[in-house]
Order: structure tokens, then C-alpha cells, then sequence
């Protein structure tokens, strides 16, 4: 029967073309606007390391100002970085099964073969843990060990755009290269990776593309150089050389750790409590108690990542979807009661109820596919447009924000908004197609 | 084949009851051909819903083909129209937007009958109609007379025991209501039991039987000659001096 069904749709169609063609066009345009909006927050509040969001945690410890919170806003969330003295202390532990301190630094490469001018990357000065926690995938090499953090090293990994713009592309590994005038060698260089957001450092841009460079952290305090991120301050203690800067209560540096087990997270977690106890008594950390190890999820959260308006942008775009199914639903009533002397028929030439509600059913659900199929090509469109829109705004700054990953094309979020669209088209269809189904046969045989 | 025992219908409404069945009772046997007539509003075309359950009825009893029907569900009712039923309407009812075989295919699909016995069905439908050679037209493209040859053989392709037919002549010229009711005896030969609803007395004076209503009760169920010799009897006796 489904055959036929589909065959007396097609037919249908072609009897209200106009009609139909609306029918299409409201729900390709609510699904368009979904899939557009839907990419974005899908992009923006996702997690990007989903796999090990229960093992990775952010640590953080509250060792600001007794006088004040951090956030006035929270005053329940401790600061979102460490302090030097705390970061380098936490590192000691060896509980986590992998640990990293993180910054950023900006650095000029230079050296590379046919190379005329120095080029700015952001960097990330970061423990060698780094790469194995989160996953990063590597095109050539790897990451480097502990002995090279506790060097520290020169070694340098490079992202693959970089490799590609001082390397052609090709394998690097074993190379020099200037970085801020001093030579590092090249031990790895990462394969395609771009997590949107940037979880790992939300102080920062955390729509940001990851760093080009990747170099020890302890560089930083060797070369003695500031951060580029954030780095925000209490306390009366003057300020005036490098060596002040990470000996003041300045929290500049992130801190992951991978906790595999509950078991190590409460050990982590005594950890350091029991170091804030000791510094307590010592006259540091005069605010409550207030230590934490944040997974990614939560650690996203607690930072909105996603804006409030992001998410009043989505709960628009369905309430767009809404308004255009209601419409739908109003069209298909109106043209389905215009044939009610047809269903009439039918019913009197034997056609069940089941049989007439099935058959405006499978109408329904093919003006559903082909306005989720529209809708499809429409999504396509405005995610081009947005990517378009925003171009400029990339540029004006320096193309820090990674627009192209939040615009991309997500198979499996567009999937969901598409199943959801189609489902909730059929769902909406499910009351014309009930109410034609319930009309008594005999008084509508007249209007025929 | 049809017999209905003191059926009563009535309509409401928030202002007023209309009694469009009053204790209708009537036996339709086997392969009779019986017309039905009466005024206007006295309940004939009622009656035709009731007999071909697009309608239920308020009480009574009604037996078709042997089975009592005033309690099937609405899915028996509509196999059992499917099934035993065929109706042929006054407007012809043909859906504009499928071709004649298509339109004649309409009761057979909806009994999920295989393809090859549907094909089969409609070929000799449209074959004792006289329009075998026209199955790709569209009804648009017949006259009123062919249009309604297509809804006989839609009503016939499925066999039914009985044909319900409500004015079928009502929009055609009398050179193509004759050759309709010409079809319709041939079906009825074929041993089809028959309702049709008539105005017209010359058609009603082809079926073996016709039965009068008025304000939804059988005023008389007899060959029609015979009721009108009563009728006009009875005009006679009542003439003054």
C-alpha cells in the first residue's frame, strides 16, 4: 500500500502545487534556520574531548584576595588560573596519570628555508603530558618527555598549518627553527586538530584556533617571558621584574590533570587540600576552602562558553521551526478538508479510517522529507552566508576566532536536526491526518 | 440480502430533532432489483447511508447479506462496504486526478488485492461498461454517461452482492439514463442485488419492486403498477360527487 499511498500523494501534490510548494518552503525554512543555528551551538557547546570528559579536570584552587571573591558575580567560583608557586607545586604530584601546566606565549619563527620575515605565532608553553592527555594527533613525530620540560629542551612542535606555510608540508621532524631568536628543534608536528571549543584554555578565546607552536613550559621563566593570555593580580606586592611576576599571588597558568579513577580524583583532591592547609598556615589562602577538579563539561559550564544569547538564538530558531510547523499544520488541515469529499469516497468505496489517516500520514511525511531536504540545502546556504558574514569579523581579529570550525558542516548535528524536524513535521501532521480520517464518510459525500 | 426491522434515525441538533428513519422496516431479497422513492426529505437518501453503512442507525435491527451490522466496529463496517457493497452516486463521485482504470482500481486496492487479480477485475468491468479500450482517459475527457459507466464498474469490479445507487440517472440525458438502466438490469441478470433511488417513475417502473417513503417510513413496498393502480383508486374515490 505504501506504493500507492505515495503515488496518491504525488498526485495530490501535483493537484495544489502552490499549496504544497508553501508547505515546503515553511518547513525547509524553520529546518534551515535550525540547522544554522543548531551548527553553531552544537560547535560552540560541545565537548570536544566527549571521550574523556569524566577522566580530564581542570584544577583549581581559590588563593585570591580574603577581602573579596574572584568573580564577584560567583563569588563560589575559585580563579579560573593558578599561581606560579601553586602550578609548579601541584606538578610535583603523582597521583594524576598525566599532568600539564599551560600558557600562552607569543614567539617570532624564523629560519626556515627560504624564509625572508619572521613570522608572529601564538604559542603554548606547556608540559610535555600535554599532547598524550588530550589526544592530539601528530602528522610527523611526537610531543616530548620530561626530561625535556625539566631542561628545559629546545624542542618546538608545530601545528600542521605552520609546517605547511615554513615546510611545504613535508616532514619536519629533526629541523631547526628560530623561535623569539633562539634555536629549537622540531620533534613533532600535529595532525589535523581542532577542537571547537578550545576547552583546554577558556581564559583565552576559547573559539580560538589551537596554537601554532608548542614548546616547554618552563621556557617561559628561562626566557623570562610573559604571558599573552590573562593574567590577573591581588594583593599590594610591587611588580616590577619577571622574577616578581611569578612570585606574586598572579594567576596566569592552567592546569589539567587526567584522574582516571574516583579513587585517584579524592587522592588528587586531598592532595591539595592538604597543600592549601599548609599554605594556610603559612598565611596564603585566607578564603574558604574552595579546591576543585572540574571535568570538561562542567568546566565549559561554569566558564559559559556558550552564551546565554546563543542559547535564547536557539530556543528562537525552534521557536521559529514551531511557528512554521503550526503553519504546516494549518495548510495540510485546509487542504485536506478541501478533499474531504474524496475521503468521503473513499471511506464509502471501503477505506478504513486507519487506511484514510495512513494515506494522509504518508502525504505528510513526504512533504516533511522535501522540506527537510530543501531546509537541508537551505541550512548549507546560510551556514556559507554566516561564514561569509563573519569573514570580516575574522579578519578584524587577526583570525583568532576559528569561525570556519564553528560554521562547519556537523553530519551528526545536521542528522539531529533533520530527524527532529522530520519527526516533528510528521507529528504535527499526525492531527490533519487524524481529523480526516474521523470524518464520517456519508455527510462529506455531498460536497463531492 | 438487506432487511432492516423498525430502524430509526434521527438527527440533532442544540434546536430541534429531525426523525429522518421512523420505524423504517424493509426486506430487500437476493437479486431483486428495487427502486426507492418519495418526496424530497423523506428520508430515501437516509436510508441509502443506513442500508450502505455510511451511516449508523439509532434503533433497530439490520441484517445484511445475513450478518447483524448494528455492532461492527468502524473498521468491519468499512471491510464489509469493501466487500459487499457497491455505490453509484448521482454526481458520478469519480476522483478527478486518476485515470478510469486507476478510479476502477480504487475499491480493489484498499482490499489489498494482488495486482494481477485487480488487473484482471478492472479489465472486465470496464469491458461489460463499454469502456475497456478507454482506460488511460481522464474522467474530464468522457461525457456524463461514460463517467457514470466508469463508477458502475468501479461498483462492480468488486463483486459485490449489492449495488446501492442513488439517482444514477439524475444527470444524464434520458438516451443516456436508458442505456444506463439498461446496465443496470444486465447486472442485476448477473444476479447483483440492486437499491436504486429514483425520482424518476419511469426508471422506478423497471425495478421488480418499489418502495415509498415518506417522512421516513415505508408507505408501501409493491411491483410499481400496482401501487399506482391504488394511488389512483384512491384519487378516484376521493372525487367529489
Amino acid at each position: 500500500m505504501l506504493s500507492y499511498y505515495l503515488r496518491l500523494a504525488s498526485k495530490s501534490f501535483r493537484r495544489t502545487p502552490g499549496l504544497t510548494a508553501l508547505m515546503v518552503c515553511a518547513i525547509a525554512l524553520g529546518i534551515g534556520a535550525c540547522i544554522v543555528t543548531l551548527t553553531v551551538y552544537h560547535a560552540m557547546a560541545g565537548n570536544p574531548i566527549w571521550w574523556k570528559n569524566n577522566v580530564l579536570y581542570a584544577v583549581t584552587m581559590d588563593s585570591w584576595d580574603p577581602a573579596r571573591p574572584f568573580d564577584p558575580d560567583n563569588p563560589s567560583l575559585a580563579p579560573d588560573q593558578l599561581t606560579y608557586r601553586d602550578a609548579t607545586y601541584l606538578m610535583t604530584s603523582s597521583i594524576p596519570k598525566h599532568k600539564a601546566i599551560m600558557t600562552q606565549l607569543l614567539g617570532m619563527l624564523n629560519g626556515a628555508p627560504g624564509q625572508t620575515a619572521p613570522i608572529p605565532v601564538m604559542t603554548r608553553a606547556t608540559t610535555g603530558d600535554f599532547f598524550p592527555m588530550f589526544d592530539v594527533p601528530f602528522e610527523y613525530g611526537g610531543g616530548w618527555d620530561a626530561a625535556a620540560d625539566r631542561g628545559p629542551e629546545p624542542v618546538i612542535v608545530l601545528s600542521r598549518a605552520e609546517n605547511e606555510k615554513l615546510f611545504g608540508g613535508s616532514d619536519s621532524v629533526g629541523r631547526t627553527i628560530l623561535w623569539n631568536g633562539r634555536q629549537f628543534r622540531i620533534v613533532g608536528v600535529l595532525g589535523d586538530w581542532q577542537p571547537v571549543p578550545r576547552f583546554y584554555d577558556v581564559v583565552n578565546n576559547p573559539f580560538a584556533s589551537p596554537e601554532d607552536a608548542y614548546i616547554p613550559f618552563s621556557w617561559g621563566p628561562t626566557l623570562q617571558e610573559l604571558p599573552a593570555g590573562p593574567s590577573s593580580g591581588w594583593g599590594s606586592t610591587p611588580v616590577n621584574n619577571y622574577q616578581q611576576f611569578v612570585n606574586a599571588e598572579d594567576v596566569w597558568i592552567e592546569m589539567w590533570v587526567e584522574l582516571p579513577t574516583a579513587a585517584s580524583r579524592a587522592r588528587m583532591l586531598a592532595f591539595m587540600n592538604s597543600y592549601w592547609a599548609a599554605q594556610r598556615r603559612n598565611g596564603r589562602f585566607q578564603r574558604p576552602l574552595n579546591n576543585h577538579l572540574t571535568n570538561v563539561g562542567d568546566w565549559l559550564k561554569v566558564n559559559h562558553v556558550v552564551s546565554n544569547d546563543n542559547s535564547i538564538l536557539l530556543r528562537l530558531a525552534f521557536a521559529f521551526l514551531a511557528v512554521c510547523l503550526i503553519n504546516t499544520v494549518g495548510i495540510l488541515l485546509a487542504k485536506f478538508l478541501r478533499r474531504s469529499g474524496i475521503t468521503g469516497l473513499l471511506r464509502a468505496l471501503g477505506a478504513s479510517r486507519s487506511q484514510v489517516f495512513y494515506q494522509h500520514l504518508v502525504e505528510v511525511a513526504v512533504v516533511a522529507t522535501l522540506g527537510a531536504a530543501v531546509g537541508l540545502l537551505m541550512g548549507i546556504i546560510g551556514l556559507k552566508a554566516v561564514q561569509h558574514l563573519y569573514s570580516a569579523a575574522s579578519a578584524l581579529d587577526a583570525g583568532s576566532t576559528n569561525y570556519p570550525a564553528l560554521t562547519h558542516f556537523d553530519p551528526i548535528g545536521i542528522g539531529w536536526a533533520l530527524a527532529l524536524a522530520a519527526v516533528s513535521t510528521v507529528a504535527a501532521g499526525l492531527y490533519p491526518a487524524w481529523t480526516i480520517g474521523r470524518l464520517p464518510p456519508s455527510r462529506y459525500l455531498k460536497s463531492q | 440480502m438487506l432487511k432492516m426491522q423498525d430502524v430509526s434515525k434521527v438527527y440533532r441538533t442544540d434546536l430541534i430533532e429531525t426523525h429522518a428513519l421512523r420505524n423504517f422496516s424493509l426486506e430487500v431479497k437476493s437479486g431483486q432489483f428495487v427502486s426507492v422513492s418519495g418526496p424530497s426529505g423523506s428520508g430515501k437518501t437516509t436510508f441509502l447511508n443506513v442500508a450502505g453503512l455510511l451511516e449508523t442507525f439509532d434503533t433497530g435491527i439490520y441484517h445484511l447479506d445475513g450478518q447483524d451490522v448494528s455492532r461492527l466496529s468502524d473498521d468491519a463496517r468499512s471491510r464489509m462496504r469493501n466487500e459487499k457493497i457497491g455505490f453509484i452516486f448521482q454526481s458520478f463521485n469519480l476522483i478527478p486526478d486518476l485515470d478510469i482504470y486507476d478510479n476502477v482500481d480504487v475499491p480493489l486496492r484498499y482490499r489489498r488485492m494482488k495486482a494481477a487479480e485487480r488487473n484482471q477485475r478492472i479489465s472486465k468491468a470496464l469491458e461489460l461498461v463499454g469502456l475497456g479500450s478507454r482506460t488511460k482517459h481522464m474522467p474530464s475527457q468522457l461525457s456524463g454517461g461514460q463517467q457514470q459507466r466508469v463508477a458502475i464498474a468501479r461498483a462492480i469490479a468488486g463483486d459485490p452482492a449489492l449495488i446501492l445507487a442513488d439517482e444514477p440517472t439524475g444527470n444524464l440525458d434520458s438516451l443516456m439514463a436508458r442505456q444506463v438502466m439498461d446496465l443496470l438490469e444486465q447486472i442485476n441478470e448477473m444476479g447483483t442485488t440492486i437499491v436504486l433511488v429514483t425520482h424518476d417513475p419511469e426508471l422506478a417502473r423497471r425495478a421488480q419492486r418499489n418502495i415509498h417513503v415518506v417522512d421516513g417510513v415505508v408507505i408501501d413496498s409493491a411491483p410499481y403498477e400496482r401501487r399506482m393502480a391504488v394511488d389512483e383508486r384512491a384519487a378516484g374515490n376521493s372525487m367529489p360527487g
